[in-house]
């Protein structure tokens, strides 16, 4: 018996035995751990407390086997053996059987999530491949050229002719191969009768090596003829049929006869080359080019692949000044320096801000990877809370299993096998949902992406996807369900099943977070719309319903201008025409060399201009603010000059009308009037100065307003018989300006659509496990609403008490995630010059909108409860 | 095979394992020699020599006899194994010779 008095001291350090039981040989610790405890009595007896206790402490200490690992065959089996394999996939399945809705919850919401993350993957892969098919891949660039136009620096492709035989001559051991190229955009191909349009350029014979074409027929040497041209696979039977096509003749552009030397395999979708129906000699081009182009005249696209041994920023830095050094002051002053643009950086990285890369699609590819790993992020957590949330209804089981001696790492890889199965299974079908809808993806993203099925690391992709996602979804469930206590969990004891007094919040914030990330969504998509919606709806300045467009192809037309002018009006379906020299959705054409009564000496003046006849005021219907429109009556307006109001801003002129404005030293204009701006360019940026005046001679497209009354398509077969007759040998060619100017938000859209689709399946995916873990609270709390309902409460109270727990941690989403969206919406915006406000009562309607979601997935299921007869629920049991 | 010595402590222990015969565990072990010896023996000295006789097959073992005042483990028994009896007679034979080759005058000497 032990001493009465001092009970608890006849024990050996509590923390010696502990350290035993933790670092002792396992093999050996029962009888050490016994024959320690026995000898401490005896020593206790015989020598004392204190020397009983440093012996023992000494003893434990020479006992510690800290690297020992147990030799002897665990008790509980092998975790692997086929019979417990086998036993475990009986139970999964089961389980999945037994509980089919929650089953079908867990594996839609999974499959969903996994499906947008695959289409996601597909394209991110797209984006990233862009032009690796390219052998020479990152060995290729595009020379570009920054010049300074006051005080900003702006970077573009075109780079003038003569830059190539200057870097030939002085740099050319840094480069393998150089190409000019020009004249791309639609050609028209004719054979015999037969007439098509191409997309085509002229490039020099050395791009074919560059870009590595691959030749189905003839050579790639098939260039070096002036009169030659290779035809893509496509082009070649879209002209020639079946017949061989090699040594036939073709006209290019009614003019250019050319003979086919060489058919290469169509460029995939996703290379910049894309679509390049034909390649026919630079030197093709080169004749007809004007005498007097120069090094101001930046017309042309450059593309080098680099010497083996050289890196892109050495040559890059090598060649800066290579035109600096070739022109006179009046064009040095543009400051202009040419450097390369990698091949590898075309796709994603193609802006520039100030003469710096500042990126460009990368965001965009970052914000959907983001996106798609969110949404699947939040099919996880449906996966997680429905298991969790269900464990008591397992509790049993694993009571059952821990005491006929499962282990716990045992437990853990079962749960962990039985997520992966689940995974697997939503992946098969999502991989279904993939194929089901990747047309209309395609359609979306305006792609042609497929599954590469047969790759094999598109398999192992796949593998590597579905372990991980089942890991995710699944280490939370297995850890949270193999640490149940045995007893506890076969005794049924609700709450005590884990540790802890918060067993249940994990779930909560789970909850929050994604309705935190559906939220942020939502609003972003909004905010995306609306600044869509604010573009579309900015003034203009003209009017653009009815306004048909259509290149001249013929000097005949410009000749014959106003004998074609009066054809077309005597159609009786014409209201007006005028003939400018660049698309009024897209006025391209800039100048420079203007000085005016004030103008800062030191300034580099740069104007869009718009060359166009008399009749464009009342053709596109423009406002006039100050002075008049060009009129026939006079004849000095010939040289004079119409300005918009950004021009005057930018000129700074007080009284405009009247002033005299110098161009190039040589002619004097003066501004007879002054238009309220048009949007002509970008409508997410201010209008840029533009300056119309009259010209008669370079013209490359008429526009043509049709009467409001005349039917769109009837007017297009009347206008076609006018230009039949004064061009008969090109196709007709037309846009109309406002489908023109709608294609200008096409890329907004996209980004519009698919946000909007993300929000919605992100909403979907969390409401769906919102209504599982709603339905599992009202199933646990049945017998809970009976006795309430005995005691008299409401339906309309018990739906208050089911309902407001959700409702809370919504909230809470809602306030944590306006912040988040605001931040990130702001940055998005930042990008448009001419952007919408972000208001209040978009974050109050989106977070109204989750609160009524949030309400209708869970007053289903708390309804559904709270109308249960009470008699019927008590009585079970 | 090779033929293993016993060191000293280790024969003591072999050999009092063998004393106790079916009652040798560790504190047992442990509490004979100490009373034969008369000083304090450590634990853990000893089960490490009981578990190296083990292994060399000296001896054998086998659990049992859980009591309330060792928390209701086990014991682990020994036994001396066959091979284990056949060291100690050869100990015991090695020092019968060294003693019957003593000469009388150093017998004398210790006193026997």
């Amino acid at each position: 018996m032990p001493n009465r008095r001092e009970p608890t001291t006849d024990n050996p350090p509590g923390w010696s035995n502990k350290l035993l039981a933790w670092l002792a040989h396992p093999d050996t610790l029962e009888e050490t751990a016994g024959d320690m405890m026995e000898l401490y009595q005896y020593r206790l007896k015989q020598l004392g407390k204190r020397k009983a206790d440093r012996l023992y402490v000494i003893d434990a200490f020479k006992l510690l086997r800290p690297f020992a690992r147990s030799k002897k065959k665990h008790v509980s089996g092998n975790p692997f053996s086929l019979v417990m394999i086998q036993n475990y996939f009986k139970i999964a399945r089961r389980n999945l059987l037994k509980n089919k809705g929650y089953s079908a919850i867990n594996i839609s919401g999974l499959a969903v999530g996994m499906a947008v993350a695959l289409l996601i993957g597909l394209w991110v892969f797209d984006e990233l491949s862009f032009n690796k098919n390219h052998a020479h891949y990152d060995k290729i660039a595009q020379v570009m050229q920054s010049q300074s136009f006051a005080g900003t620096i702006q970077s573009g492709n075109g780079v003038p002719k003569q830059l190539e035989r200057e870097l030939r001559n002085k740099y050319g051991s840094h480069f393998k191969y150089i190409a000019l190229t020009g004249g791309g955009g639609e050609h028209l191909l004719s054979v015999g009768e037969k007439k098509i349009m191409k997309i085509g350029r002229y490039m020099s014979p050395e791009i074919v090596e560059m870009l590595s074409l691959k030749m189905l027929k003839g050579t790639r040497s098939g260039l070096a003829d002036m009169n030659s041209v290779l035809l893509s696979e496509s082009a070649a039977k879209a002209t020639f049929g079946d017949t061989d096509p090699m040594d036939k003749i073709l006209k290019i552009d009614n003019k250019n006869a050319v003979r086919v030397t060489g058919v290469y395999a169509d460029l995939p979708a996703n290379s910049s080359f894309a679509g390049l129906a034909f390649i026919a000699p630079w030197k093709l081009l080169e004749r007809d080019l004007p005498e007097w182009l120069g090094w101001g005249n930046n017309w042309f696209d450059m593309y080098v692949q680099i010497a083996d041994h050289a890196t892109m920023d050495q040559v890059s830095a090598t060649i800066a000044k290579s035109k600096l050094e070739n022109i006179n002051q009046g064009e040095a002053k543009y400051e202009p320096l040419i450097f390369l643009h990698p091949m590898s950086k075309w796709n994603l990285y193609s802006e520039f801000k100030n003469g710096v890369n500042t990126g460009g699609r990368i965001s965009v590819v970052w914000l959907f990877g983001i996106t798609g790993l969110f949404v699947l992020m939040l099919a996880c957590i449906n996966f997680m809370n429905l298991n969790t949330a269900r464990s008591e209804k397992r509790a049993k089981e694993i009571g059952v299993r821990k005491a006929v001696g499962s282990a716990k790492i045992q437990l853990a890889m079962q749960f962990l096998g039985e997520s992966l199965m689940v995974v697997a299974i939503a992946f098969l079908l999502s991989l279904l949902i993939v194929v089901l809808s990747l047309p209309a993806f395609n359609q979306l993203v305006n792609k042609q992406i497929e599954l590469p099925f047969t790759q094999p690391y598109f398999w192992l992709a796949c593998i590597a996807f579905v372990v991980i996602t089942g890991i995710v979804a699944g280490s939370y469930p297995a850890l949270y369900l193999s640490s149940f206590k045995p007893i506890a969990a076969l005794k049924g004891v609700s709450g005590k099943l884990s540790s802890g007094l918060l067993a249940g919040s994990p779930r909560k914030v789970l909850v929050v977070l994604q309705f935190t990330v559906s939220v942020t969504l939502i609003i972003g998509t909004i905010i995306v719309y609306r600044q869509v919606q604010h573009a579309k709806n900015r003034p203009i300045g003209y009017s653009r319903q009815q306004l048909l467009t259509s290149p001249i192809k013929s000097d005949e037309i410009i000749k014959h201008y106003s004998a074609f002018r009066n054809d077309l009006i005597n159609t009786g379906v014409v209201e007006e025409v005028t003939a400018t020299d660049s698309p009024i959705t897209n006025t391209y054409v800039t100048n420079s060399g203007f000085s005016w009564k004030g103008k800062n000496p030191a300034m580099t003046d740069e104007f869009v201009t718009l060359r166009i006849t008399h009749e464009f005021g009342k053709t596109v219907g423009w406002k006039i603010k100050e002075g008049r429109d060009f009129s026939k009556e006079f004849a000095t307006d010939s040289l004079g000059f119409v300005l918009n109001e950004a021009a005057v801003k930018y000129m700074g002129l007080k009284n405009p009308i009247g002033e005299m404005i110098q161009w190039s030293d040589n002619e004097s204009y003066k501004v007879i009037g002054v238009v309220r701006d048009l949007v002509t360019q970008s409508p997410y940026e201010p209008a840029k100065q533009t300056i119309f005046f009259l010209n008669y001679k370079r013209l490359n497209t008429v526009n043509i307003k049709i009467r409001p009354s005349a039917s769109a398509s009837a007017a297009v077969a009347r206008i076609q018989s006018v230009f039949k007759k004064y061009d008969p040998e090109n196709l007709f060619q037309y846009a109309f300006a406002d489908q023109e100017y709608a294609r200008k938000f096409s890329d907004e859209e996209r980004v519009a659509g698919l946000t909007t689709l993300f929000a919605a399946l992100a909403i979907a995916i969390s409401c769906l496990g919102l209504f599982g873990l709603a339905s599992f609270v009202a199933e646990q709390r049945t017998k809970e609403i009976g006795i309430r309902k005995v005691l008299g409460a409401s339906v309309a109270g018990l739906w208050a008490l089911l309902s407001r727990e959700f409702l809370v941690l919504v909230l809470i989403s809602c306030t944590i995630a306006g912040p988040i969206a605001w931040y990130l919406m702001n940055d998005w915006l930042e990008k448009y010059t001419y952007r919408t406000e972000i208001s209040w009562w978009i974050f109050a309607v989106s977070a109204l909108g989750a609160v009524l979601v949030t309400l209708l997935t869970v007053s289903f299921q708390a309804i559904k409860a709270a109308l249960l007869n009470p008699v019927r629920s008590l009585r079970s049991e | 095979m090779k033929r293993t010595f016993l060191g000293e402590f280790e024969e003591l222990v072999l050999l009092t394992v063998a004393v106790l015969e079916e009652d040798a565990y560790g504190v047992s072990v442990t509490q004979e020699l100490e009373k034969k010896t008369g000083r304090i023996v450590g634990f853990s000295t000893v089960h490490t020599t009981l578990q190296r006789l083990e292994e060399k097959g000296y001896l054998s073992s086998r659990m049992g006899g859980a009591t309330a005042e060792r928390g209701g483990r086990r014991k682990r028994y020994f036994i001396v194994t066959a091979f284990g009896r056949k060291a100690l007679r050869e100990a015991k034979q090695v020092r019968e010779d060294l003693w019957s080759a003593l000469s009388p005058a150093a017998l004398q000497l210790m006193g026997s």
